[in-house]
């Protein structure tokens, strides 16, 4: 069966959520061979394996913290010589995107990304995405060269699959470029202690209706209750009422939960393409003509102020 | 010593447009205004305040697409860029991120750069990997993603707000440089900007004075093949309620029902 490269998005060694959702998509198209590079690359294997890779190749070394991603992209490049894959997988964010991109200029492949499923098709792997804030969505493959294709978190279940996790050191030599963008100084963006907006099963946002920065914390305690990241609309990002880390939407993030519950956000065409995938989509506006209306699946007309607090008492009650 | 900044960016359909498919399944761009991409319009304000940092510079824009694609060099130009490159021909039509990259490496090193600075990502197709791909084809560092930028004695320095963490980068030049939203609010060109852009001289150049051959690019050389486009069926109407005092209730018994609580 065909080997298929899993890039691995791990913290010290915890691997994030993405990562297995991908393993489970890349047992569809042959066998996941896992990629895992820099500190604690070593401590994934166990829960790799568990989901179904048959190797882990891991790799640390001072370049791939101290310099900006080429270095990355030397190791993914080395696993794919030693691997020759039918196809090479990363989990979508920003970094692995371009970590994708890069390697794919040099082996000669086109680049799919954020591809929200992925099935096995006669002339190799077929991602389906989003397209124009949502309102298409497209099938494609890679005509050229070994696919590469990121992954939008959340486009597949998390399933046990135990395989071997054979752990194997991956060789890499650093090429002239990988030292081109230094890594000056990092400063560790604080913990929330809520799930990454982006992986996030539940994602609770808040708009222009909120105003105010000191109105958020109504929008925090809902998402607390349900155990959800917190996200923010352009204008209230704009406003300075909520980090633009936090920002769903075109300019922003783009997330794709189970369950997305909007409020005091009217829905406008560059936010809905920043949420408009999410299962189940919840909204509450005192504006009944909102256009996030047209999108929900359970709308409540009514000043959020009453309605959020309420919702939040009601889901504690529930959870007891 | 003069500073050559080379700044791409794309026309794309507007957003608020409703923008559809064409049978061969590329963009429909005929029944939807186009415009500068907004993310592309941070590279140029970035591009602008970097070269009146620097003793002598020079600012390019360069875009690939049809022939409506010059109303964005326009738009670059009023804002203060001092010239533009305009890559048109009816072979790249289809082309896909790795054969428009192709072209604009090529139509970058023959315009002569020492910066590239570009947007985050196209409004459009919204990838955001053109900038990486960039830096690999003509083999200079990657400065992306920066929300500060700032440019002195050949060196890019840079802030980079990413997930986990928030990176200070720094390369030497030649370099290639991705701006967020977050660089800091373009300017609106004026009426003297829109009047000089009008002067402003606006080169033309093919894919034969790019030396590509025409099976590099357009949608039968492109590296992804798109075999469908499906409008998203309309959401079946949801239910809406008006608050009367329990609205918070009835939500916590619909997301109760669907098992979220």
């Amino acid at each position: 069966m065909a080997e298929v490269l899993v890039y691995v998005d791990h913290v010290d060694g915890a691997v994030r959520k993405p990562t297995l959702e991908l393993l489970t998509l890349a047992r569809r198209i042959g066998e996941p061979v896992a990629v895992a590079l820099g500190a604690g690359a070593e401590a994934t294997a166990a829960v790799l394996a568990e989901h179904g890779a048959v190797k882990v190749l891991t790799a640390d070394a001072p370049e791939f913290s101290d310099y900006l991603v080429v270095p990355k992209v030397d190791a993914l490049q080395a696993a794919y010589d030693a691997v020759s894959p039918a196809a090479v997988l990363l989990p979508s964010s920003a970094e692995n995107k371009e970590i994708g991109a890069r390697l794919a200029v040099r082996i000669g492949s086109g680049i799919i990304t954020d591809a929200t499923d992925l099935e096995a098709g006669d002339e190799g792997p077929v991602a389906t995405q989003a397209a124009f804030a949502a309102s298409f969505s497209t099938k494609s493959r890679v005509s050229k060269g070994t696919p590469v294709i990121t992954v939008k978190p959340n486009s597949a279940p998390v399933e046990a699959a135990p395989a071997a996790g054979t752990v194997e050191a991956l060789a890499v030599t650093f090429g002239a470029l990988a030292t081109g963008t230094k890594v000056t100084s990092r400063t560790p963006r604080e913990s929330t202690g809520r799930p990454e907006l982006t992986e996030a099963a539940i994602v609770v946002s808040g708009g222009r209706g909120v105003n105010g920065a000191e109105n958020f914390h109504i929008i925090e305690a809902l998402a607390d209750s349900l155990g959800a990241a917190v996200g923010a609309s352009r204008a209230a990002v704009d406003a300075g009422w909520y980090p633009h880390s936090n920002q769903v939407g075109q300019t922003g993030k783009s997330v794709s939960p189970q369950l997305y519950i909007a409020s005091g956000i009217s829905g406008a065409i560059q936010h809905r393409a920043g949420m408009q995938t999410s299962k189940t989509i919840v909204a509450i506006n005192k504006d009944a003509e909102a256009p996030i209306f047209d999108l929900v699946d359970y709308g409540v007309v009514g000043d959020l102020f009453a309605v959020v607090p309420q919702l939040t008492d009601e889901i504690k009650a529930r959870k007891g | 010593m003069s500073l050559r900044i080379v700044v791409c960016v794309k026309y794309v359909p507007d957003a608020t447009g409703d923008r559809q498919f064409t049978e061969d399944l590329t963009v429909n761009r005929d029944d939807v205004d186009g415009l500068l991409s907004e993310l592309d319009e941070y590279a140029v304000e970035q591009a602008l305040q970097i070269a009146d940092e620097a003793d002598d510079a020079e600012i390019t824009v360069l875009t690939v697409g049809p022939e409506d694609a010059k109303d964005a060099l326009r738009k670059a130009l009023s804002m203060g860029a001092d010239k533009a490159i305009h890559v048109e021909d009816d072979d790249l039509h289809g082309s896909d991120v790795m054969a428009t990259s192709l072209v604009l490496a090529k139509a970058i090193e023959k315009a002569g750069y020492d910066l590239v600075i570009t947007g985050m990502a196209s409004t459009d197709g919204t990838m955001g990997v053109l900038p990486a791909i960039l830096a690999e084809r003509l083999g200079v560092p990657q400065v992306t993603l920066l929300s500060e930028v700032k440019v002195e004695d050949g060196v890019v320095t840079g802030r980079r707000d990413g997930d986990t963490a928030s990176e200070q980068l720094q390369a030497s030049l030649p370099a290639l440089v991705s701006v967020t939203d977050q660089s800091g609010e373009a300017r609106y060109p004026s009426f003297k900007g829109i009047m000089a852009a009008k002067k402003k001289p606006v080169e033309s150049w093919d894919l034969e004075e790019l030396e590509i051959e025409s099976d590099e690019v357009g949608l039968e050389g492109s590296w992804t093949a798109v075999d469908s486009a499906t409008q998203r069926p309309a959401r079946t109407a949801g239910t809406i309620v008006k608050d009367e005092g329990e609205g918070g209730k009835s939500l916590a018994e619909f997301l109760a029902g669907q098992k979220f609580i």
